[in-house]
């Protein structure tokens, strides 16, 4: 007999079982973890779909914000450029102007340098050349440079000739006021008289006689009645010197100015 | 030599016997079932590391999604019903086949027992999975297409082929096993391999025909093979 019954049913059985068994150990487990691993690539590819969509929007909006940036940074350059560009301006302009007030200082300090200068010289030499002068007189002479001086304006009234002398005397003929004398030193009573004498004498007046300090001229003496003056001085020499010392002073160039300007510009 | 491994009986008590058969089959069980434990006992903790997944459960993949495909290929449409059925069936006479390369093995298929027990199980299995889907009236209809005269035949039909399933598979590998036999005494060593390589793919196939064949029966039975219902258009009345 080629079928053995019982081996049928027991193979039956046996079937029956390893059924069960793979159903429960194989079937279900994998096909279990092929619907989770499809789910779950399904899910992550969704997820990094969305990502890629988020990032996406992300480098729009940052691409964006970048341009924004780029053009306010650009505008702002622009106007700190422009701003800077007047601010030089105006401190080129400052500077000029300051420049230009300096020079203009220099220059006026320069001036009031020269003058000052001038009128130094002028006093010290007006000085030196009466200390000078009263030496040499006193030296050689053996007299103060003050009798010399009374005695020079004595010979010069003496001296005096022509149409001057007519015009002085009628000068004081006219008015018979004051005489009035004025000198940088006082007078001696002699050369006082010797003064009065000569007036007398020269113009043939009888006023009385004044006599007055006067520093202001410089060593010299001079004879004031009413509109008239008749006068010696050492300031005639000492005239003469200043405009020589004049002329030479304003010959010399005046650099400086041409300096500043040159810095400024 | 023996026909069948029916024949060897290591232990008997009555009608109650232990054969070659039944033993083999006992074996063929234990391996698929405990290959199948250690394959898939440490998906679940692979699975948490992503797609991370062992050659083993790649070879188990592969052969069930394969199952699957076929079945629904064939027009089944739930195959997750039909997988723990039609799965076994081929891959227990796959296994039985493929074991045929150890040397002394006799497949548990070589026996027209172990054949008939399969065929008896489609034979059974037919009418249920079509009394699930259809009802019991909507199956039985179907032996009455396209007439009631026709019923006899569809019976006959029925049994028919319950026979030829298992009488193929069982001539397919008793037949391997006596050539190679037969060929060992006559031109030992190099010709009985090129007959167990040719043993191999037959095997193979007849498991693929097989399982195939039950496929086709179920389908025919859970009448997937009809158009679905359509909503009742009106009728125009005279």
């Amino acid at each position: 007999m080629i079928i053995d019954w019982f081996t049928v049913i027991a193979q039956v059985v046996n079937f029956l079982i390893l059924v069960w068994l793979l159903k429960r150990f194989l079937y279900r487990p994998i096909l279990q973890a092929i619907d989770e691993r499809e789910q779950r690539i399904a899910a992550e590819l969704a997820d990094a779909n969305a990502s890629k969509l988020a990032a996406q929007s992300e480098r729009d909006e940052f691409m964006r914000k970048n341009e924004a940036f780029d053009q306010a940074r650009a505008d702002m350059t622009a106007k700190a450029m422009e701003e800077a560009q007047n601010e030089r301006q105006q401190f080129v302009n400052v500077a000029r102007q300051e420049s230009e007030q300096l020079r203009e200082q220099w220059q006026q300090a320069l001036r009031n340098e020269h003058q000052n200068l001038s009128a130094e010289i002028t006093r010290r030499t007006q000085e030196e050349v009466f200390a000078i002068a009263r030496k040499a007189l006193t030296d050689m002479a053996g007299v103060t440079l003050e009798a010399r001086m009374v005695e020079l304006f004595v010979q010069r009234l003496h001296g005096l000739e022509g149409a001057e002398r007519m015009h002085l005397v009628a000068s004081f003929k006219a008015a018979p006021a004051q005489v009035l004398v004025r000198t940088t030193y006082a007078l001696t009573p002699q050369q006082r008289s010797a003064i009065e004498d000569a007036v007398k004498f020269v113009f043939g007046v009888e006023q009385p006689m004044q006599f007055e300090l006067a520093p202001d001229i410089v060593s010299g003496i001079e004879l004031v009645t009413s509109g008239q003056k008749l006068a010696w001085s050492i300031a005639d020499y000492l005239g003469t010197l200043e405009k020589g010392v004049g002329e030479l002073l304003s010959a010399q160039p005046v650099a400086g100015p041409d300096v500043v300007s040159g810095q400024a510009a | 030599m023996h026909l069948s491994p029916d024949q060897v009986v290591f232990w008997q008590y009555g009608v109650f016997k232990l054969n070659l058969t039944i033993v083999t089959t006992w074996v063929l069980m234990l391996v698929l079932v405990i290959g199948a434990k250690l394959v898939t006992r440490r998906i679940g903790l692979l699975g948490k590391h992503g797609v991370a997944v062992t050659r083993w459960q790649s070879l188990l993949e592969i052969v069930v999604a394969a199952i699957r495909q076929q079945i629904i290929e064939v027009g089944l449409r739930q195959p997750e019903k039909y997988m723990g059925f039609l799965g076994t069936l081929f891959l227990f006479v796959a296994v039985a086949s493929i074991f045929t390369i150890i040397p002394g093995y006799e497949p548990p298929t070589g026996s027209l027992s172990t054949t008939a027990a399969l065929a008896i199980c489609v034979l059974v299995a037919v009418p249920l999975y079509g009394i699930r889907e259809l009802g019991l009236g909507g199956y039985l209809k179907d032996y009455l297409q396209p007439t009631f005269i026709m019923l006899p035949f569809n019976i006959i039909s029925e049994l028919s082929r319950t026979l030829a399933l298992a009488v193929r598979l069982f001539g397919n590998m008793m037949s391997g096993g006596m050539i190679i036999g037969i060929l060992l005494t006559i031109t030992p060593f190099l010709f009985p391999i090129a007959m167990s390589v040719l043993g191999l793919l037959t095997g193979m196939v007849q498991a693929y025909i097989f399982s195939i064949l039950a496929t086709v029966y179920i389908a025919a039975a859970t009448g997937t093979h009809r158009p679905l219902p359509k909503s009742a258009s009106p009728q125009p009345t005279a």
